[in-house]
């Protein structure tokens, strides 16, 4: 989503993004004129009257779960952000028994919330395991 | 789920769903500017809706048409330069 209207969202993707992935982008390529749908997520920036590089993930409740802005010459990084979403996937199918700590990927360790772990963090994860 | 629409000659725009109309009074509107709230994680997201372009057609979105899915929203300076 960005402040261009949704004809030069088309341009963009017919003239350049169509060239960059094979049949362009599949999500809707939303317009905010004005910012006003940025203002309410609090990343619209007023005085460049341009959206920030804010990132929302949503769950299937359309709660927030986690969010990252950054200034615009900066650009995301997008493994990370599916990282989290497979994250908060897991953590939502398994209803919070099993939670992501720092560094988890998909296939390594979970850890197991409960009163038999205070404390005892350090005896089943290593810090080793918050790096790739 | 994202509503093809129609094209005119005017540029349509969305909005908020749910926003209070706007009132003369500025005193009034700068203390529900003060009221608003931080986006906070573990709370709904504001509901919204905004027209779009989508594989060849223009869309019309609505946030809470996606209730049931896992939404990722991006927002990025303008067109024409990277995300």
């Amino acid at each position: 989503m960005s402040i261009d209207s949704m004809f030069v969202h088309k341009m963009w993707d017919d003239d350049e993004l169509k060239k960059m992935v094979s049949g362009g982008v599949p999500f809707p390529m939303l317009s905010d004129a004005g910012g006003r749908v940025g203002k309410i997520f609090g990343i619209f920036d007023e005085s460049a009257g341009v959206e920030t590089r804010g990132r929302f993930i949503i769950d299937p409740d359309g709660v927030v779960q986690g969010f990252e802005v950054l200034s615009p010459p900066v650009g995301r990084n997008v493994s990370e952000t599916l990282r989290q979403l497979q994250a908060f996937q897991l953590v939502r199918e398994t209803k919070g028994a099993e939670a992501t700590p720092s560094g988890w990927r998909p296939g390594k360790q979970t850890l197991k919330p409960g009163i038999g772990l205070v404390g005892k963090v350090w005896e089943v994860w290593k810090t080793n395991q918050a790096f790739d | 789920m994202a509503e093809q629409e129609e094209v005119g000659c005017a540029r349509p725009t969305g909005g908020p769903v749910g926003e209070e109309p706007s009132t003369e009074n500025s005193q009034q509107q700068s203390v529900q500017k003060e009221e608003r709230k931080m986006i906070m994680v573990g709370q709904k997201a504001p509901d919204f809706v905004a027209p779009g372009y989508q594989n060849g057609k223009f869309v019309n979105v609505r946030l809470s048409d996606y209730l049931g899915k896992w939404v990722l929203l991006c927002f990025y300076p303008g067109d024409f330069t990277f995300v």
